[in-house]
């Protein structure tokens, strides 16, 4: 079954404080692979493994409906570092 | 509305990593899902122990059937990780390994890597750790691949004279 978008925002902006989000479907509509950019000030003293562990479990179900998924977790620190970057 | 907003500001805070989600699946894939067999644990953890770097991937490191496990495998050889010092598993070839090492690391995706027994991530993490120099540092200090000489005149004089045994 696919994972719509919706599902995936709601249940990130359900549970922390999100300063940004990104969710890119990275499979040509049949919604079983999706990119997700999350900015969130709860990530603040967690290392990646613990954001990412977070994401996977709030996800869970999602997740495991789908063929692909692929995060990136920032503070909004980090985040504009990262943008600084990227520009 | 409002209030509803607020309690969920405050236990996001705490970034709660205990899961607060309600999984809602049939009780025997719950179940199934839950507990993998002691056997199949301990064959993980053999497989977790059988090598400095450990892999579990979709194909082998010659042929990779998955852009994700492609990815982790290209980067290992770019720290010039040894072969010997890598062990990859396949998890297309073992349909219980496929869904064992998840429940096993507590990870959903493949590929997974092991550093020294130790759980460091996916494919995203991999890369990141990687862009940002982290792995190169953990290959290091695990001593998976050789540190650079920091200097001609470095404490490494008096081990490099010793020839190693072979």
């Amino acid at each position: 079954m696919p994972v719509s978008l919706d599902n995936l925002e709601n249940a990130i902006r359900t549970s922390i404080p999100v300063a940004h989000l990104e969710i890119i479907d990275t499979s040509n509509g049949c919604g079983e692979n999706y990119a997700i950019i999350v900015v969130s000030e709860a990530f603040e003293g967690k290392n990646t493994l613990a954001r990412h562990r977070y994401i996977n479990d709030l996800l869970k179900d999602e997740i495991a409906q789908m063929h692909a998924f692929s995060q990136k977790t920032f503070t909004p620190k980090q985040y504009d570092a990262f943008l600084a970057k990227q520009a | 509305m409002a209030s509803m907003l607020r309690s969920a500001f405050r236990s996001s805070s705490a970034l709660r990593l205990q899961a607060s989600s309600v999984v809602t699946m049939s009780p025997t894939l719950a179940l199934a899902r839950r507990f993998i067999s002691e056997q199949t644990r301990s064959a993980i953890q053999k497989a977790v122990d059988s090598s400095p770097v450990v892999v579990f991937m979709k194909g082998t490191p010659d042929v990779p059937q998955c852009g994700f496990s492609r990815a982790v495998i290209q980067i290992l050889d770019l720290h010039n990780v040894p072969p010997e010092k890598l062990a990859a598993f396949n998890v297309l070839e073992d349909s219980e390994l496929r869904n064992g090492i998840k429940e096993f690391s507590d990870w959903p995706t493949i590929p997974q890597v092991y550093v020294k027994g130790e759980f460091v991530g996916g494919c995203d993490i991999v890369l990141g750790m990687h862009q940002s120099g982290e792995l190169e540092t953990l290959l290091q200090n695990s001593d998976v691949i050789s540190k650079p000489p920091t200097s001609d005149a470095d404490s490494d004089a008096s081990s490099t004279s010793t020839p190693a045994s072979s």
